[in-house]
């Protein structure tokens, strides 16, 4: 861990989030303001393409060299996703996800 | 009402957020401490970052040691959703003097969700004393529940490899949801392909930033075909 390197990338996160939460209020606080077509857009469609994404990011590090160093990541979210789809239960469907890929992982069940 | 009716009230209307920013706050104090981290990390970014999903994108970050670049390009798309959630609230929160400045910092988006569900709630005064304590009760339930995950982190003794997994969980659970609750699939589409394609490419530890700039360009360029099948 470096102190300082790691201080200003939660600093620069800090920062920039706090810039999406006062933008709205800087830029439409003015009651005559309208707020254009194309925010609107995009403040619709970026969330689930950003979502979607990251998704892809969490699992960056598989390889499809083995297929032991991505199937337990292939299972895990489908398990969750299912769950999900069942139960809507956010805690149940991460709960159950996480757990199955650790049991999968610890047993090296794969390998 | 009386004060200690409004807090009564803030608390039993957090009670749900209560328990999920509890566990996935203890998720995020774990997975903190797991890379290396004093608890003091996870008790300051949960205090001063205090946004759920970026948190968890943020461990990556810190682990991989990413340049300032990504590290602000990503916050600013990852919460880019926040600029929504504000818009709903500009006349309110701006009425509510120096609570209304922590109200701005303090929305997320289950904070969000009930200050829309929270309804009429006798006269505007305590309806304004109701979204802020509702605010301050749920950034405390974060607060400790990530303090608390880095604390235990030390002090548990069984297995917790594969403890990161709840991350891509969480994001899974996001994109379900995102996913059934949209008619128009197109953008989930957009991000995933474009994402894979910079993985692929790009491999893991440059792909971030480009498939981020490449999703937004790529949904400027599509509006047309995005936007009327709304």
């Amino acid at each position: 861990m470096n102190i300082l390197p790691s201080l200003l990338i939660v600093g620069v996160t800090a920062i920039c989030t706090l810039i999406t939460r006062v933008a709205p209020f800087l830029l439409f606080g003015n009651k005559n303001r309208t707020i254009p077509q194309a925010v609107i857009y995009i403040g619709e469609v970026l969330p689930p393409a950003v979502m979607a994404a990251l998704l892809i990011y969490c699992v960056k590090d598989i390889s499809c060299i083995r297929y032991s160093l991505w199937v337990n990541e292939i299972i895990g979210v489908i398990i969750t996703a299912l769950i999900h789809l069942k139960w809507r239960n956010t805690l149940l469907s991460i709960g159950v996800g996480t757990v199955v890929y650790m049991v999968l992982i610890q047993s090296a069940f794969f390998s | 009402m009386s004060s200690r009716a409004i807090i009564k009230q803030a608390l039993l209307r957090t009670i749900p957020v209560m328990m999920g920013y509890l566990v996935l706050g203890i998720a995020f104090g774990l997975l903190l401490q797991k890379a290396g981290y004093h608890w003091v990390w996870a008790l300051g970014i949960s205090l001063f970052v205090f946004a759920g999903s970026m948190q968890f994108v943020l461990v990556g970050l810190l682990v991989q040691q990413a340049p300032l670049t990504t590290v602000a390009v990503t916050t600013l798309l990852v919460n880019s959703r926040h600029l929504f959630y504000g818009l709903s609230f500009i006349e309110r929160f701006k009425k509510m003097g120096k609570r209304g400045l922590y109200m701005i910092f303090a929305l997320t988006d289950e904070t969000y969700a009930l200050l829309c569900a929270a309804g009429e709630v006798g006269s505007t005064e305590d309806r304004d004393n109701l979204a802020w304590w509702m605010a301050l009760l749920n950034q405390s339930y974060w607060v400790i529940g990530s303090t608390l995950g880095a604390l235990l982190g030390s002090y548990i003794t069984f297995n917790i490899t594969g403890i990161e997994f709840a991350m891509t969980a969480l994001f899974t659970v996001i994109v379900v949801e995102q996913w059934l609750n949209s008619k128009n699939h197109l953008p989930s589409i957009v991000g995933f392909v474009c994402a894979t394609i910079a993985l692929i490419w790009l491999g893991p530890a440059q792909f971030l930033l480009p498939a981020l700039i490449v999703t937004v360009l790529m949904l400027l360029i599509m509006r047309n075909v995005v936007e009327p099948s709304r």
